[in-house]
């Protein structure tokens, strides 16, 4: 199987339509006939990216890769950035507002899902130039 | 048990049920939707208060069985439009989340 090339806009402050590109990546691994427990992993550390896109960042793109024995996430954004990833790792630790609080959100637990789910999560970020997250999930 | 079991013992509403008969293989109870993604376990029923267009997303890509959505929490349309879309199973009951479980525990 050749790759299998995915790519997606996520818009910014929308949480109406946010997690549909994990929706969609979901669909295209389960169609694919992947392990069900490594689609609920890709989708939930994905979800977690495209929802800190939707909330920080103002939107951005979602790249995805699907190869034969791993899928790699790349969530790219142009947003403010992250000052301090270490500290933005630690579970509980969020900058979201109280709109988005109010939602569900920002409870300080999107990033170390993304860790404890994926099998690499590669953050950079520069702070006025935005995100890059890579998610890598091999599959079983 | 199964979802229609569940809706008859909280004496529930369904809000849109494709699968009555799916078998619930756990529970989990909470409203901060990362915790809810993180940990909730995949063919749970997910207990909760939340009533807006994400809880949708959370239960599809975490393979969450069924929503009960407690304390008869009013839920808008378009939520449920969304569930039947993706075929989310999302009951309704008067009860509490506490006083749901403890219904369930007493059979």
């Amino acid at each position: 199987m050749d790759a299998i090339h995915l790519e997606y806009d996520v818009d910014g402050k929308n949480f109406v339509s946010a997690g549909s590109a994990t929706e969609s990546v979901k669909a295209q691994l389960k169609g694919l006939g992947i392990n069900p427990a490594d689609v609920r992993r890709v989708a939930i550390a994905m979800y977690e990216g495209e929802i800190n896109m939707v909330i920080h960042a103002n939107g951005g793109k979602a790249m995805v890769d699907i190869f034969m024995d791993k899928v790699i996430v790349k969530l790219i954004d142009t947003g403010k950035g992250i000052p301090d990833i270490e500290q933005a790792m630690k579970p509980g630790f969020s900058t979201a507002d109280e709109d988005v609080r109010n939602l569900g959100f920002g409870a300080g637990m999107g990033l170390p899902n993304m860790k404890k789910y994926a099998d690499e999560c590669i953050i950079e970020s520069e702070v006025g130039k935005g995100t890059t997250v890579t998610l890598i999930t091999n599959f079983s | 048990m199964t979802i229609k079991d569940l809706t008859n013992l909280l004496q529930g509403k369904e809000l849109y049920v494709e699968e009555p008969d799916r078998t619930i293989e756990s529970g989990y109870a909470g409203d901060l939707l990362s915790f809810v993604m993180g940990r909730a376990p995949s063919g749970c029923a997910w207990f909760t208060v939340m009533t807006n267009i994400n809880i949708c997303a959370v239960a599809v890509l975490a393979d969450i069985a069924v929503i009960v959505v407690c304390e008869g929490c009013e839920v808008d349309e378009n939520v449920i439009a969304k569930a039947r879309q993706q075929g989310i199973n999302i009951i309704s009951t008067e009860l509490d989340i506490f006083g749901a479980i403890k219904k369930i525990d007493a059979g």
